[in-house]
């Protein structure tokens, strides 16, 4: 049976694709993929918002049938996507302030219905609005928390760096605590992020009791195609929160983007699952758990809670923080395989060379 | 032009007062401008309207300082605002209360021509056709009793132009009662 | 259809005309009861085609403003002082998109203190963002002034400020004449967007532009300003002719021939001073009033023109610019310069404080008198007030009556 063989990678055209049967082949995986963030912009190496922004979006294109208009947020999504003349979206694009994403978002998709009803189309196109953490969490927290209480007909993907890393790594309200960033430097009794801060959005969205919430990371892009799909089945607001690595910004190898993501998931650290009107309806299964310092040591914005002289307390508190979110949200699947990935295998190695 | 300035407290529909006033005066073919005092008036404080009746545009925005009649609509405002400040020394000034003129405001029934100030139980007439202290349509209706600025009718069609159905009827039946009021007075004092 | 209403609903009537698809608004005195009434005609059916958005605060509003505009509505909001400040990011955005949105400023003071009444500090505020800003003397002329507002817009590729005065228009209960639907349809066309957001045609909007584009991308924006000048003239000539209502323009001038002072005003005191120049005219004295219709863009032009030969001239302004003077009196002495024309500001009506026939009255005389020594005057200030604080604190009192620019200043030496 093909559906006992499990492979993981299944964005590519790899072995895994040609197993799957064509209905669960990745979009990406199709000649004629819509390609929506086109290549030749100017994302760094192993941008993971690129990465999750292409995926999101063709997914959403093939979901509505190429019927869909986006509303970028500012940040680097949308400085490296459309430097003047330029524009790498092969779908209607539109950018107009930082904090606003969401309710222009609801304005367009107002047009969109009243155009449709004008002309008699039966079917309007669809809007998608994204922003980084920043523009989400923080200053476009207001907006999204209107349109969500409206319900308009607008997805919200919000691509989560965890800092402002378009203005060079401030904190956000997204950025975990302990974590190096511009504005918390690691410096004094307590370097890092402070603890007891920010905000947890996807469960604040699933307060507003809208139809869909969902949180992804670009290490699962099959289930970020998934869930986008997933949402665009829903009409009212839906928001979609995916965990993209920042090379830049966390401090990593360009190469391990996709791996820091999935380690994300697979220490309790960043929680993947979906609800719909405000109750949590799946759950990604932890496939390998890790401890949270296979996540810790890729990224030098963590760097000194593993130096020698560093307070273990810190780490023993995140490591608290993941069991905690297995805990809540019941990460942990039937099996159970306890060993190091080959990435941190391979990690361990440079690191010792 | 008649100015008119109306002295309430927020709950009484002063200013909706001064709106039927200006529409009861647009109805007979005048130009007409009603506008309340701007404020954060909240229920039971002092509140002030204003209108102007006209036989041409009506393009003035200020204030009225001067006005030609004054309508209290609740007589503890008496001793609380100067509601007769500014009137015209051939003025008319209407107090909602069944006390007579006389024994409510001495002084400015000395000042002002017999007969310009009165006196009708607006409130009484309200409460008696619409079970509400909305006097404003009895006030207006003995503002049209006194003087011939206003026909009772459009004061009548003004309130149910703008409350159509039993609101507007039972505010033409308290305008019904507080006209006849004034205008039998009228006859006695004659 | 003549009507006795009140100025917030004739605003909201003449929008209807215009059929808006997307109507959004966040409650701020004094402009609620126009987005009300809107909301009303949308949810009984009567405006057809259009969505009504209750959203969650100004900034939001003009947020979904701009989405709409962009994906080709006709669209339309409404603020006031605080509400319009704290959508000013967006204000600027919807500008330099292009986006023909029209707004109501129903003008009021800006705090703090806090202060709901009207002034124009609100409006004038934003006289660098990039909007059109049309001032309207009476509800007639702000109700007309919306439906060409809309024309104009959408023909310019700007948005269109409607500033109406907050309370002493938005609340005045007044005949106003509504044209009829046929009337306003033939005059503004079913909106067609040249360019507006839809998959049939992808496009990106707003996308950054760096130096090498960035003063070229003003410079175009700059001629939509000057491209509007024409605009709003064939427009109001063509409302006008349609209508017969004699609103909107430019500018318009009351009572200016031979007139040997000239007082620039903008907003509901026009009104009020008309009927005081009338009064004055009848004593022998020579005033006649420019009422300044078009703040941005200024007429440079057409104010030359309209002073012409006359070497006096008075700006009534309802707002200044902190640590500088006036706003309008320096448009003004550009618009003269080199004439030797004596431009002053008479500084009167803040925050809500009332313009009176004896006001204006007042600012003539002393026009006459020569008392305008400096560039700005405070012109009804009470100095009472001033000495309550003053004279205890720092031990200086002020005289009563107006005070200018150079009393103020050697009040600090």
């Amino acid at each position: 049976m093909l559906e006992a063989i499990k492979f993981y990678q299944t964005g590519s055209n790899t072995i895994g694709n040609r197993l799957l049967n064509p209905s669960m082949r990745t979009i990406q995986a199709s000649v004629d993929r819509p390609n929506s963030l086109t290549s030749g912009h100017r994302a760094c190496q192993g941008c993971g918002e690129a990465l999750g922004a292409r995926y999101a979006l063709d997914a959403a294109m093939r979901a509505t049938g190429g019927q869909l208009m986006v509303v970028n947020a500012t940040g680097c999504l949308e400085v490296f996507s459309t430097p003047y003349p330029e524009s790498a979206w092969r779908l209607p694009w539109m950018h107009s302030l930082f904090g606003n994403a969401a309710a222009v978002g609801s304005g367009l998709a107002a047009a969109a219905q009243i155009r449709a009803q004008k002309s008699g189309d039966k079917v309007a196109p669809r809007v998608i609005a994204m922003g980084g953490d920043g523009g989400t969490t923080d200053i476009g927290m207001g907006c999204l928390s209107g349109m969500f209480d409206r319900n308009d007909d607008v997805l919200y993907i919000c691509f989560d760096n965890e800092a402002y890393m378009n203005t060079g790594v401030q904190r956000s309200s997204a950025t975990p605590p302990s974590a190096r960033t511009a504005t918390t430097m690691p410096i004094g009794e307590h370097p890092g992020a402070d603890w007891g801060k920010g905000k947890d959005v996807p469960l604040i969205a699933m307060a507003h009791g809208i139809p869909y919430v969902a949180t992804a990371t670009v290490a699962d892009l099959r289930d970020l195609e998934a869930k986008v799909t997933k949402a665009m089945s829903f009409h009212g607001a839906r928001y979609i929160q995916v965990l993209v690595p920042c090379p830049l910004g966390w401090g990593t190898a360009s190469n391990v983007t996709v791996t820091v993501a999935r380690l994300a998931m697979e220490t309790g650290f960043y929680p993947v699952y979906e609800a719909e009107y405000g109750k949590v309806t799946s759950v990604r299964k932890i496939r390998s758990k890790q401890p949270v310092t296979n996540y810790l040591k890729l990224q030098r914005r963590y760097a000194h809670l593993l130096k020698k002289n560093a307070d273990p307390n810190v780490v023993a508190r995140l490591q608290a923080m993941c069991d905690q979110n297995i805990k809540d949200f019941g990460l942990l699947g039937d099996e159970e395989p306890e060993e190091t990935p080959t990435a941190i295998v391979a990690y361990e190695r440079s690191q010792a060379v | 032009m008649l100015q008119i300035r109306l002295h309430g407290r927020g709950g009484q529909g002063a200013v909706t007062t001064a709106e039927m006033l200006s529409l009861s005066a647009f109805l007979e073919g005048h130009f007409a401008q009603a506008f309340p005092s701007f404020g954060s008036e909240r229920t039971g404080a002092p509140v002030v309207a204003y209108a102007r009746i006209d036989d041409k545009e009506v393009r003035t925005h200020e204030p009225i300082q001067e006005p030609d009649v004054v309508l209290v609509q609740d007589r503890t405002l008496l001793s609380v605002v100067d509601v007769f400040g500014g009137l015209n020394p051939q003025g008319y000034a209407i107090i909602n209360t069944a006390e007579k003129p006389e024994d409510v405001v001495p002084e400015l029934c000395a000042k002002l021509p017999k007969g310009h100030v009165l006196t009708v139980p607006a409130t009484d007439f309200a409460v008696k056709a619409m079970k509400m202290n909305k006097p404003g349509a009895p006030m207006l209706a003995s503002l049209a009793a006194a003087t011939d600025v206003l026909k009772l009718e459009s004061v009548q069609k003004s309130f149910q132009t703008r409350y159509p159905g039993k609101v507007g009827d039972a505010n033409a039946e308290a305008a019904a009662l507080a006209y006849n009021y004034l205008k039998d007075k009228m006859k006695e004092g004659k | 259809m003549t009507e006795q209403i009140e100025g917030s609903l004739g605003v909201a009537k003449a929008v209807a005309l215009c059929h808006p698809g997307v109507v959004c608004a966040y409650p701020i005195s004094p402009q609620t009861h126009i987005v009300e009434n809107l909301g009303k005609f949308v949810k009984s059916g009567a405006l057809k085609n259009c969505d009504y958005l209750n959203v969650e605060s100004e900034f939001a509003a003009i947020s979904v403003s701009i989405g709409s505009s962009a994906g080709g509505l006709r669209t339309y909001t409404a603020t006031a002082s605080q509400g319009l400040l704290f959508m000013t990011e967006g204000v600027y955005n919807a500008a330099g998109l292009g986006l023909p949105i029209v707004m109501t400023v129903a003008s009021r003071a800006i705090g703090g203190p806090i202060n709901i009444w009207n002034d124009h500090s609100d409006s004038l505020s934003q006289r660098d963002s990039g909007w059109l800003q049309l001032f309207c003397e009476s509800n007639q002329d702000a109700l007309d002034t919306h439906i060409m507002a809309f024309k104009i817009a959408e023909t310019v590729g700007l948005p269109v400020m409607v500033c109406m005065d907050g309370f002493v228009l938005t609340h005045a209960f007044e005949r106003l004449e509504l044209p009829t639907q046929e009337q306003v349809d033939s005059f503004l066309p079913e909106f067609e967007p040249k360019e507006y957001l839809t998959p049939k045609e992808p496009i990106s909007i707003g996308s950054m532009v760096g130096p090498e584009a960035f003063t070229e991308v003003r410079f175009l924006q700059q001629r939509k300003m000057a491209k509007a000048l024409k605009v709003i003239e064939d427009v109001t000539a063509e409302y006008r002719k349609i209508t017969g209502h004699h609103s909107g323009g430019l500018l318009d001038c009351y009572r200016c021939d031979d007139a040997e002072l000239k007082l620039i005003i903008m907003g509901s005191t026009v009104g009020t001073a008309k009927d005081e120049v009338d009064r004055l005219r009848e004593q022998g004295v020579k005033v006649g009033i420019i009422s300044l219709k078009s703040f941005r863009p200024f007429p440079y032009e057409a104010m030359r023109k309209a002073i012409g030969d006359c070497k006096k001239v008075v700006c009534v302004e309802r707002a200044f610019s902190f640590g500088a003077r006036g706003i309008i009196c320096p448009e003004v002495k550009r618009a003269m310069e080199g004439t030797g024309c004596d431009v002053k500001t008479a500084i009167a009506g803040l925050g809500g404080r009332a313009i009176y026939g004896t006001t204006i009255n007042g600012i003539v005389r002393a026009a006459f008198e020569g008392k305008f020594k400096d560039e700005m005057t405070w012109f009804d200030v009470n100095s009472n007030v001033l000495n309550s604080y003053t004279k205890d604190v720092e031990g200086v009192t002020f005289p009563e009556g107006p005070l200018s620019d150079s009393q103020l200043h050697a009040s600090v030496k």
